[in-house]
Formats: structure tokens, sequence, C-alpha cells
């Protein structure tokens, strides 16, 4: 139910659109045009398309969860909703998976260049698939930090804020830190960081250690959400 | 042909089936709300303080208050919206604290604001609320038209919530609260911010659906409480100060009979000693304006309406004004609500 009208709302307002479209084009632009695209590199593979899907789906996701759950406690919809016989843990999951599901619009939308460059010569189907796999995984994980974020204030742009600073955390600082550390402090951050997990994956190699590294951050996410929300203090 | 029949047949059934299980929910569920004791700070603040009332089941509750006194605290500690520091609330036998999400099954609750979808229209919002509620698919249609018919939201059942007048709103958040037919019903503040039009469809709205209900509903508008409710609760500080039927109300706070009397054809002054020297009367008074009017006190358990009427015979004097004086609704709250 809460999927569905939340996907609802994403496609009602032009959320979804924009953020589609605005995805597509930044993508196709780096991995077709500008910048070190196929046709520089001269390989069929899409290393440069994950790579920027990496960084762009790193800004969308906060703009998409911001609003999730701050608007619900603005409006007072919250209420409605938690007097209503679901619980804050269906709630979360609810809006995890509607945003989920679009992410996934946008990457099934991606195929047509998976298709152009596999005409254009031999590619490594294992690696593009490990790769869509690893961007699914990625942007769960940040999709339940944006959700966490978006519990802890009513104000989106503050859920947007602080969804990226927690981001930016695991998608650059974790792994900079690592490599100017050595020992013991060097590989927590290093393990820490996401980015390593994401090459790891979309390389082409899906480790048991990756894989429980991204379920730890999305359920961690949610749990804290889940434990905000119980409160109802958050004004 | 057949198979019209049969299918007539098979819906007729299902009506007489809903209908028996209607009855039976109705007769054996016995809804009654019981806090116990509630306690719920804010900070170093009691919002509500060892609150303790019961609401039997078919009941329509008046709750009363000035602003900030606890009511939408305790509306909300009983939807198991908020958790409470102390007590417990039982609603038809079920611990809210233990199984909230059972005892919100059996709650149809408006809250203060009446926070709504803005960009849904009418019918897909109904529909998702019941769909929350954990109604069948097949119930959710007909329990959407039916609550559009019984709201009379028909004429704008395909508007967006966002285009509504307040008064549409309002009547959204009722058939919201109502789209799973529950037996328990919590209104805040329901006529806020409506006009005097709207308030009156949407209080008989109330007072037709709260029959066969258990409603509690809280208002600042006492004439209000008054015509819909069985029995009135005035809380003040997060404690009971005042808690029966209006009536009731009124016979505690005004205690001893006071009448207005005005007497023609007699003298100001000699009228004023006469009432005075009456056996049953305690104080009189002259009333404001021109002429032999009085507000005459009985004491305490006497009624003076007959010693006056005998008093003006033998003195041939005429009654032109002899009222009961109530104690209004508006006094008792200001009485018990300022120390």
């Amino acid at each position: 139910m809460i999927t569905r009208r939340e996907l609802q709302s994403f496609f009602d307002s032009l959320i979804a659109y924009i953020m589609i479209v605005v995805f597509l084009a930044l993508s196709g632009l780096f991995t077709w045009l500008y910048g070190s695209d196929i046709f520089y590199v001269n390989q069929a593979s899409l290393q440069s398309f994950f790579g920027i899907a990496f960084w762009t789906l790193f800004f969308f996701i906060p703009a998409l969860t911001m609003k999730q759950i701050a608007e619900e406690r603005k409006t007072g919809t919250i209420e409605m909703l938690l007097t209503k016989p679901i619980s804050e843990w269906q709630l979360l999951w609810g809006k995890f998976l509607a945003t989920l599901i679009l992410i996934g619009i946008a990457l099934v939308l991606t195929l047509p260049y998976y298709i152009t460059v596999w005409k254009l010569g031999p590619i490594d189907h294992g690696a593009v698939w490990t790769g869509y796999f690893g961007l699914l995984l990625m942007s769960s994980a940040y999709i339940s930090i944006g959700l966490f974020a978006s519990t802890i204030t009513n104000n989106q742009i503050v859920a947007f804020l602080l969804a990226l600073f927690i981001g930016i955390f695991f998608h650059i600082i974790f792994e900079f830190l690592a490599s100017n550390m050595s020992g013991i402090l060097g590989s927590v951050f290093n393990y820490l960081s996401i980015s390593n997990h994401y090459q790891s994956v979309s390389r082409g190699v899906i480790d048991s250690k990756d894989l429980i590294y991204f379920l730890s951050i999305i359920f961690m996410g949610i749990v804290s959400a889940e434990a905000v929300l119980v409160k109802r203090t958050v004004n | 042909m057949l198979t019209a029949k049969a299918c007539f047949f098979r819906k007729y059934l299902k009506i007489l089936f809903s209908f028996s299980r209607k009855n039976i929910k109705q007769y054996i569920l016995t809804m009654d709300i019981i806090v116990d004791g509630i306690t719920k700070t804010y900070g170093r603040q009691n919002a509500v303080d060892e609150l303790s009332f019961q609401v039997k089941t078919g009941e329509v509750l008046g709750f009363l208050g000035p602003n900030g006194a606890g009511k939408t605290t305790t509306m909300k500690a009983i939807t198991g919206y908020i958790e409470t520091n102390g007590g417990d609330i039982e609603v038809g036998g079920i611990s809210v604290n233990k199984n909230p999400g059972e005892v919100k099954k059996h709650i149809g609750y408006l809250p203060e604001h009446n926070p709504l979808y803005q960009d849904m229209p009418i019918i897909d919002y109904l529909g998702f609320v019941a769909g929350l509620q954990g109604l069948e698919k097949n119930e959710i249609e007909s329990r959407v038209t039916e609550m559009i018919q019984v709201c009379g939201l028909s004429s704008e059942k395909h508007k967006k919530i966002r285009e509504l007048s307040k008064g549409f709103k309002q009547r959204v958040g009722l058939a919201q609260a109502l789209i799973h037919n529950p037996e328990v019903l919590i209104l805040d503040e329901p006529t806020t911010g409506l006009d005097p039009n709207q308030i009156v469809e949407i209080r008989e709205l109330i007072k037709n659906i709260g029959r066969e209900k258990t409603v509690i509903l809280s208002s600042h508008i006492l004439a209000e409480v008054e015509a819909t409710c069985d029995r009135i609760l005035i809380i003040n500080k997060g404690k009971i100060v005042a808690n029966g039927t209006a009536e009731e109300l009124r016979r505690q706070a005004q205690g001893n009979e006071l009448l207005t009397v005005g007497l023609g054809n007699a003298d100001r002054n000699e009228a004023f000693n006469a009432l005075k020297e009456l056996p049953s009367v305690a104080l009189v008074d002259f009333a404001n304006g021109e002429g032999a009017v009085f507000a005459v006190h009985s004491k305490e358990r006497q009624q003076s309406a007959k010693p006056i009427f005998d008093l003006c015979m033998q003195k041939g004097w005429y009654i032109c004004q002899l009222t009961p004086v109530e104690t209004k609704l508006e006094d008792i709250f200001r009485q018990v609500t300022q120390n």
C-alpha cells in the first residue's frame, strides 16, 4: 500500500520524470560524448557509465528520500499513518521499496546503452550485470541513509544535506582516510568505504563480504530510522 | 438466464450474511474505553496527570478543556500514537500498551488539524486508507463508495483534496476515520475553522454516525458539546475537573435556585422588602433596568415560585416575568478551569 502510494506520488509530481531524464542525460553524456567516453577509451565496456552513475545516484537519492518522512511529519500525515494498524517498520520498508523501484526503473532505461555497446564490440557481460547489481546495492544503502536523515527532521533541505553529509563519508572520505593510514585503522576505513565495495562488485566479483557490508548499512539505516520514529519527539 | 439468477441469489446471500455479521459485531463486542491513571510528561511538565475515566459502548463523550489542558495528548494516547509514561488504556478489553496494533483496528481517528495528502483525489485517498486498515481488496471499493455517500462527497469525489473547501476536507477526514467501520471514533476538534452551516452539517453527521459507536469528541464550542454529547468531561492541567451530563453539571454548579422576578403594578422598594421577608428567600437583588425586577436567590433546597405567586395574589400585583436563571455551560467551564 505504502509503496504504491509513494510511487504514485513520485510520478504525480514531476520528481520521477525529472530524476529519470536528468539521470539518463548525464549518464548518456559521459558514457558516449564527453571525457573518458567509450570512443576515447576505445573499449566496449560500460566502466565509464558505472563511474558516472555512481556519482549521479549519490546526489539523486537524497533528493528522492528527503521528503519521504520529513514531509509526513510537517503536514502531520504521519499521525494519520501511525494510528492505522501498520508499524513504523512497514512504513519505512514501504518507502524504501518505492524509491528502490524508481531507481530500478531508471537503471532499466539505461539498458539500451548496454545493448548498443554490445553491438559495437566484445563486452564482458558478467561485469555489466554485476555492475548493475552493485549500483542497486549502493542505491539501497543510500536510500536507507536518506530515510534515516529524513526521519530526524521535518525540514526537507536539512534532510537532504544531512543525507549527503553522511553519504560523503561512505562515498569518499573513508577511502581517502584509508589511503592515508596504515594498520588496523586503515583497514577499518577501507572496509567502511562504499566505493571500495562498489568497485569490487562492479569488477565482476560478488563476494559475501561485500553483500554483508551493504546489507548491514541498509539495516542500520532503517533500524535507526525506526528508533527515531518510535520516539516521535522531534518537532 | 440461469447464471443471472444464481448471481442474484449469491448477492442476496452476501447481503444477508453481511447484515447478520454486522449485528453480531454490534451486540457481542462491547467497546468500552477505560483510561486508567495515565500520565504523560513533556520535559518537566505533566501534560496529563494520572487521568482516569471510562466511556461506555455507544456513548458520546464530549471532551472539554482550555488549550493545553491535555485533551489532544489524551486522545493521541488512546489511539496508540504516543506512549504514556504511566497507566494504561483499554479499548474493548485490549490494552493499548500491550497490543497497540489490535486496538488501532477498532479505532477511527480524526487528528486535530485533519492532515490529508493534498495531491491525492478523494477516491484514491480513501482507497489508500482502506488498504492501510487492512480491508480486503473487494471490500475496499464498496466501502469507499459507501463512505463517499454517507459523508456527502459524491459531487467532489474525483477532485484532488487540495481543491476542496475546508468543510469538504473535514468530511474527507471523517470518511477516512470511518472507512473500516470502527466501533470507536475519536475526533479531535472536528468543527474548528468551519462556518456555521458547515458546523451544523458536520455535527449532524457525527450525531448520525455516533448512534452505534463509542465516540470521544473534543471541542472548544460548548454549545456543540451540549448538542452532540451524552456526557461531558472537563479537564484542566491534565486532571479531570468536572464529569457528568450537561444537566448534572449545571445542577452541581448552580447549587441554589435563582429566579428573575418582574412585578407589574408594584412599588419597587415595597416589593423588594416584601420579597425579602418570604421564608424561602435567602437574598434579593435589584436587577438591572427600570421597574420592579429582581434577582431572587432561594435558600438551600427551597423553591420560591409559589410563595412569590401567593404574595402577588395578596398584594394585587401581577407577575410579568418569572424565569429560572440557568447557569450556562460557559460559566461552569470558567468556574472549573480557572483557579
